[in-house]
């Protein structure tokens, strides 16, 4: 925004009123436009987008309605289509894996940036950036072959025996799942959480944990007191991105969910999400409204990223103001 | 940079020969069942024919129907055959029909995994039938055990596996067993992808095998020679004539020929539960779909000598890929067709 400073080259007889000539031939306003048509691309791509999946799921639009997003049914023989068990695995599995993902992390961030010496923290942090860049299938794989068996063997009985008790815990244990699919799901995005928060954690000002420290309070006071609200917002923003990244996941999620659209309390259940079926099902869709109804599962997925990220980020706004304040603008 | 350059020269040189040689390149697109044989053919007809370039990508029946439909390739590939709304709308759009013809043939067949048992399991219909509809839940029903005597089978829940992809691997496991269980037929029907009443969904044939392998008491099933190729263990089906046929090249090609006296002109034919003694009861054709109009003579001449090679030649490459050849009657049948295209 600071465009005061640019030296206005002299000798011009309409020297007062820059014209946008003299603008353009600096770069300022050469600049501004590139930028702006940079950012306006994103702008414009995602409401075509959503142009396009909406204009494309006109039929079950019109044949369900609201409908589409409160019952559970899935026919493709006799043209019956219901979302309800695909949102609800997406957001179960989502969810599970930032409950795992989220503590995992930003632990793992917190000892990467504040208590690991300097060369451990680099070295480490290579490799997290190399776990950042596998492809989501080679998690799969994981999945397939070391996840699985463990749950079917030791999770699942484990868990069955000794909180059996819950609703959670319940049911066969087949070894896919969603509390399969949650875990695969965390592995997959903790690295993103990690990295993005030990950048932002190293950001902090050293004025801010010296003062802490110079007040008398311990090492682990200032970083959990002071240089945690510090960072608060960009660690929020590595969740978001963690989120975004697993509701989105296809190809790990749908080797080890099961592909069953139930919707049941137990974890240990075969569940299914959007992105799985409209992956598993789209080549082979053949009839209009069945096509229709795997494009208008896309359009749902994106409302549901749009909510969730919403409401993260409302949970921000509020809790920032009912705590200390420090949070950064 | 040098050393950059000549490997990459090479590749244009390469692309350069190419161009120049296939003076006719044709375009197609659908089923991923019948695309190593097709793409076995295709290699092997250039070879012979250089001016000839035929292009096959496996996406799927659906889109392979979809877009000979739109006519964004000269030609279609398909497991389960088009239906009448299908047809109908190739038909409108084009003002000519299309046409089928048979290629191959392949099979489903069941598998399992079930601790102590390692011999092969016979099925009946009303068993399998059963079993995917979710009445019969545990190994040791009587459906199974009856046909099964001497066979030690647990007192366990069976796991069943299903592909969660649309597969014309489903499209014949569902087809067959609309054909055996009208219960099935009303409540589910025949697709490449249905709504199961029960079971975990692999994706692809090797996800169907990895879930059936890892699951104690699983059942699951996959084309015949994705078995074969793995080593699984598969078991027996019994079919119309009551015998139980273990699916293998030959008892395919005899549910074929068991078919091909009454197969229609269109060819559009289910061969699933077809009669014959020594026939394997969950087989099917495979089609490629040929509109019957070409305004370029060139490409439908091109196209016709294929399809002449194949029934002739290319047939006996078939064996070699574990794929089961088309029965005499039929590629009589066939020859005869050629002349729709025009």
């Amino acid at each position: 925004m600071a465009t005061t400073t640019t030296t206005v080259p002299s000798a011009g007889p309409i020297a007062g009123s820059r014209s946008f000539i003299s603008r353009l031939r600096d770069g300022d306003e050469i600049a501004r436009l590139v930028t702006f048509i940079f950012a306006g691309t994103v702008v414009l791509i995602t409401l075509l987008l959503v142009y396009e999946l909406w204009r494309e799921s006109y039929l079950p639009r019109h044949k369900f309605g609201f409908g589409f997003f409160v019952t559970s049914v899935w026919d493709p023989i006799f043209d019956k289509f219901g979302a309800l068990p695909f949102i609800y695995g997406t957001v179960v599995t989502a969810g599970l894996a930032l409950l795992i993902a989220v503590p995992l992390g930003i632990g793992a961030a917190i000892f990467l940036a504040e208590l690991a010496p300097a060369r451990v923290s680099d070295t480490l942090q290579f490799f997290i950036d190399l776990l950042a860049a596998v492809p989501s299938v080679i998690y799969g794989l994981l999945g397939v072959f070391v996840v699985i068996p463990l749950m079917r063997q030791y999770v699942q009985p484990g868990l069955k025996n000794s909180l059996g008790f819950l609703p959670f815990f319940q049911g066969p244990a087949y070894g896919v799942g969603f509390l399969t699919a949650g875990i695969v799901l965390a592995i997959m995005v903790i690295p993103y959480i990690i990295s993005v928060s030990r950048e932002v954690l190293i950001s902090v000002p050293r004025d801010q944990r010296e003062a802490a420290l110079a007040l008398g309070s311990t090492r682990w006071e200032s970083t959990w007191k002071v240089v945690l609200p510090f960072a608060r917002t960009g660690i929020m923003g590595s969740i978001f991105l963690a989120l975004a990244r697993a509701l989105g996941e296809t190809m790990a999620v749908t080797m080890v969910i099961g592909n069953t659209p139930t919707i049941s309390a137990s974890l240990f259940s075969p569940g299914y999400s959007i992105a799985a079926v409209i992956a598993n099902e789209f080549t082979e869709a053949t009839g209009d409204l069945y096509l229709q109804s795997l494009i208008e599962l896309g359009l749902v997925l994106f409302l549901l990223t749009f909510l969730l990220n919403g409401l993260a980020r409302l949970l921000i706004v509020v809790t920032s103001q009912r705590g200390s304040g420090m949070g950064q603008a | 940079m040098k050393r950059l350059a000549s490997p990459f020269l090479v590749v244009l040189a390469l692309v350069a020969i190419g161009v120049a040689q296939a003076a006719l390149s044709i375009n197609g697109a659908g089923a991923t069942f019948p695309n190593p044989m097709y793409s076995k053919w295709f290699d092997d007809y250039h070879k012979k024919n250089s001016s000839i370039e035929i292009n096959y990508q496996s996406i799927g029946s659906g889109g392979g129907i979809k877009q000979v439909t739109e006519g964004t390739v000269d030609f279609g590939a398909t497991d389960g055959p088009m239906n009448a709304e299908q047809l109908k709308a190739f038909q409108d759009k084009h003002g000519f029909p299309i046409l089928h013809f048979p290629t191959v043939l392949g099979a489903d067949v069941p598998t399992y995994n079930i601790s102590g048992v390692s011999g092969e399991l016979n099925f009946t219909p009303e068993a399998l039938a059963g079993i995917f509809l979710g009445k019969v839940t545990k190994w040791n029903d009587p459906l199974i055990a009856g046909a099964n005597k001497g066979v030690n089978l647990p007192a366990n829940d069976i796991v069943v596996v299903h592909r969660s992809d649309g597969s014309g691997t489903s499209y014949i496991w569902t087809d067959y067993l609309s054909k055996v269980s009208d219960e099935w037929k009303n409540k589910v029907g025949k697709g490449t992808s249905v709504n199961w009443p029960v079971g975990l969904g692999g994706k692809g044939n090797e996800g169907v095998a990895g879930l059936v392998k890892q699951t104690p008491n699983a059942l699951g099933y996959v084309e015949l020679i994705y078995a074969v190729q793995n080593k699984m263990p598969y078991g027996k089906l019994k079919n119309s004539s009551g015998e139980f046929i273990k699916a293998d090249l030959a008892s395919v090609t005899a549910a074929a020929a068991g078919a091909a006296k009454n197969i229609p002109d269109d060819f559009r034919v289910s061969i699933t539960d077809a009669p014959g003694k020594t026939a394997y009861p969950i087989s099917s054709f495979t089609w490629l779909l040929i509109p019957s109009k070409f305004s370029d003579g060139t490409k439908r001449d091109a196209i016709k000598g294929f399809l002449k090679w194949m029934l002739s030649d290319g047939q006996n490459e078939v064996e070699a890929l574990s794929y089961a050849k088309l029965p005499k009657e039929v590629v009589a049948k066939e020859m005869k067709a050629l002349d729709n295209i025009q």
